[in-house]
């Protein structure tokens, strides 16, 4: 299957919610609706960044009934590879930029009598259209989110006017903590959990969940790897026949696709499987950073998702 | 200026009792013929479903042909007697109005001298040309439709529809309309999960199939629908050969002869596709069916060669589950007079 379909769009605002967070808004260039989406999906967004095409997912955060006017997040980081810092420098209003459509990997489900949602800092974004949606179809929510501090609590105002106590804010320079074993020992049978955060704490809310007894179908997280620099390295695509060289501030995916090799992906933050590659053999480590190979495809040393993950060592060679 | 009714390519023809139904030249040889080799086994044919030939079933994404009109008369036949053939759990709701809002945009783009939509926000303007409707309502509000949206825009589209919702890494058959279906039942398979409702077919799941197929499934998304073709074979052009009428069809099948068997067995055609759903995450699968007498196959000499061929191999396995098995070897001996044993071309197009 080759790559998802993109859509051509045009920056029309880009606002400052705070000293680290930008919120940019898109329209189609050609005028036209853009698609309805769901509750919780994402879309990858292109930036030709001088020599380097990266391809970085955001969660939509408008409504997912507003089809004039996608919304998204960043986050600045300022010791990642750079696609932040491109959105934050170079994306100004006017600007044309090209999208894929939305995919969900972290839908509502539709079912659940109700669905307690834990965010911490910039996951609040796929929460924010989660909840326009659960409000349009009377859906039965909470909302348990947890900042650094009051200045970067993104959004907590806006949240507070339309749902109101049905939002908990929780302020680490405060030393305000989730309760999260109280909240998930008291909720009604049936109820669906979600969480979209920093790792520690979708990892604490898997193991306490697992550990209280809440069936595994019924708790949803949003895990994005970040694709992090590294050291470079040369891999060997055997099935095009190319030698493709993977700088510090590339992943093997976006090496791949310069090179003009269409590799598969979907989510291009190490959770959907899309992109998963054989290793037809190597000599050195995979450094896996994905969220998608169990233990034991890691250490079988077959398999790497590319869009994330990297290697040391002298020679890697895929099947791709 | 207005399209009399009288204008429209549409046949009035039936698909029961004194089965009416015939193809026009034009549509054998547009036909989605399932078969790109001389012998046949399942596997996970999928491909983009985009890119149509002209000329083609895959020209548009939601085909129509000479025979819709006709369809949409039995379809209402069908839902009269039994309406339990187009179900919804609740939560399938938003899936729905996803559906009319997808065919009604598909339809009006590919056939603007048929179908009209138009849209000032939530007020929408939709008009059936072929079928005479006009029908002004408000997207959203099912009190304004004369049906709930997935029942009023499937009783206006050819094909069965299953809508699945997405829970759990597997799908679900939560809503549909079926009512062309191959001797299956919505009814029965309804609340299913992916390898649920594919339980009974042979072969398939030794060979992994159904795995790999769900896990392609599950990654299609907005903008990159998917189909696959399926095939099998009907007694009579009878749309609704569904398990709960089988007491009406099935005897057909003992009444195939080397006399009547050109015009009387069919080849079933099943252009499958599927579909990301935008607001609810669902996914639509289409069932579209063709009918091919082998009569029609006959005027296409590599068709009717290669339908000899696949016949010939065909699994016994296959043959039974696929119930080809009161008729298998007329057809063969039938078809025998096509196939000069020399090689076909490659693909699936007629020559
Ligand atoms: S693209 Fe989703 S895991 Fe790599």
């Amino acid at each position: 299957m080759s790559s998802p379909a993109t859509i051509d769009v045009i920056v029309t605002h880009v606002v400052n919610v705070n000293s680290l967070i930008k919120r940019f808004h898109f329209a189609r260039l050609d005028g036209q609706p853009l698609p309805a989406f769901s509750g919780g999906a994402h879309i990858i967004v292109e930036m030709q960044d001088g020599e380097n095409r990266r391809r970085t997912p955001y969660s939509l955060m408008s409504s997912p009934l507003d089809t004039d006017d996608y919304q998204i997040s960043v986050r600045r980081d300022d010791q990642g590879r750079g696609g932040s810092l491109y959105m934050h420098q170079q994306v100004k209003t006017g600007m044309q930029m090209r999208i894929g459509y939305p995919t969900n990997l972290f839908s509502l489900d539709k079912r659940a009598p109700k669905h307690l949602m834990f965010a911490g800092g910039i996951g609040i974004t796929p929460f924010l259209a989660q909840i326009k949606q659960l409000i349009a179809t009377n859906g039965n929510f909470e909302l348990h989110y947890s900042v650094r501090n009051q200045e970067l609590g993104a959004y907590i105002n806006e949240l507070a006017q339309t749902i109101g106590n049905r939002l908990h804010t929780y302020y680490d320079d405060k030393e305000q903590r989730i309760a999260f074993d109280t909240l998930l020992s008291t909720q009604p049978a049936g109820t669906h959990v979600y969480v979209c955060g920093p790792t520690p704490m979708i990892e604490h809310v898997l193991k306490r969940t697992a550990a209280l007894g809440w069936p595994k179908v019924h708790v949803h997280y949003e895990h994005f790897a970040k694709a992090l620099p590294g050291e470079p390295f040369t891999v060997q695509l055997q099935a095009s026949n190319k030698t493709v060289e993977v700088g510090e501030n590339e992943s093997m995916l976006e090496a791949m696709e310069a090179a003009g090799v269409d590799a598969p992906y979907l989510c291009r933050g190490g959770a959907c499987g899309q992109c998963e590659t054989n290793v037809i053999e190597h000599n050195g480590t995979l450094l896996h950073e994905d969220h998608w190979l169990d233990e034991n495809e890691r250490v079988s040393g077959k398999k790497i998702m590319p869009c994330v993950s990297r290697f040391c060592g002298t020679q890697l060679v895929l099947d791709r | 200026m207005a399209t009399k009714a009288c204008d429209l390519p549409f046949r009035k023809e039936t698909f029961r009792d004194d089965f009416t139904f015939r193809n026009s030249p034009e549509t054998i040889k547009r036909a989605p013929f399932p078969f790109d080799k001389d012998s046949y086994m399942y596997a996970v044919n999928m491909e983009l479903h985009k890119d149509g030939r002209a000329g083609t079933a895959f020209e548009n994404p939601f085909d129509v042909d000479e025979h819709y009109v006709a369809e949409m008369q039995d379809r209402a036949l069908v839902l009269n007697e039994d309406p339990l053939r187009c179900q919804s759990l609740p939560h399938m709701k938003l899936a729905g109005w996803d559906v009319l809002e997808l065919l009604m945009t598909h339809k009006a783009s590919s056939y603007p001298e048929w179908f009209s939509l138009t849209r000032d926000g939530n007020q929408w303007h939709w008009i059936n040309r072929p079928m005479g409707i006009d029908q002004k309502f408000t997207f959203g509000d099912e009190t304004t439709l004369p049906y709930e949206p997935l029942e009023y825009i499937t009783r206006q589209a050819q094909g069965d529809f299953c809508v699945l919702d997405e829970r759990d890494g597997n799908l679900w058959m939560d809503a549909g309309i079926v009512t062309t279906q191959a001797d299956w039942s919505l009814d029965f398979d309804i609340g299913m999960n992916f390898f649920e409702w594919h339980a009974p077919v042979p072969l398939a799941h030794e060979k992994g199939i159904f795995t790999r197929a769900l896990k392609y499934l599950l990654t299609i998304q907005q903008g990159n629908p998917a189909r696959r073709l399926n095939w099998t074979m009907t007694v009579n052009p009878r749309l609704d050969t569904s398990p709960e009428n089988y007491h009406v069809w099935g005897p057909e099948n003992i009444q195939i002869t080397p006399e009547n068997v050109g015009e009387k067995l069919f080849l079933r055609i099943e252009l499958q596709s599927f579909w990301r759903l935008p607001r609810s995450n669902a996914m639509l699968f289409p069932i579209r069916c063709y009918l091919l007498s082998m009569q029609d196959l006959s005027t296409v000499p590599k068709w009717a060669t290669r339908m000899h061929r696949v016949l010939q191999t065909l699994p016994p396995e296959i043959a039974s589950y696929k119930g080809l098995d009161g008729y298998r070897d007329i057809a063969i001996e039938w078809l025998s007079q096509f196939d000069n044993g020399a090689p076909t071309s490659s693909g699936s197009y007629p020559d």
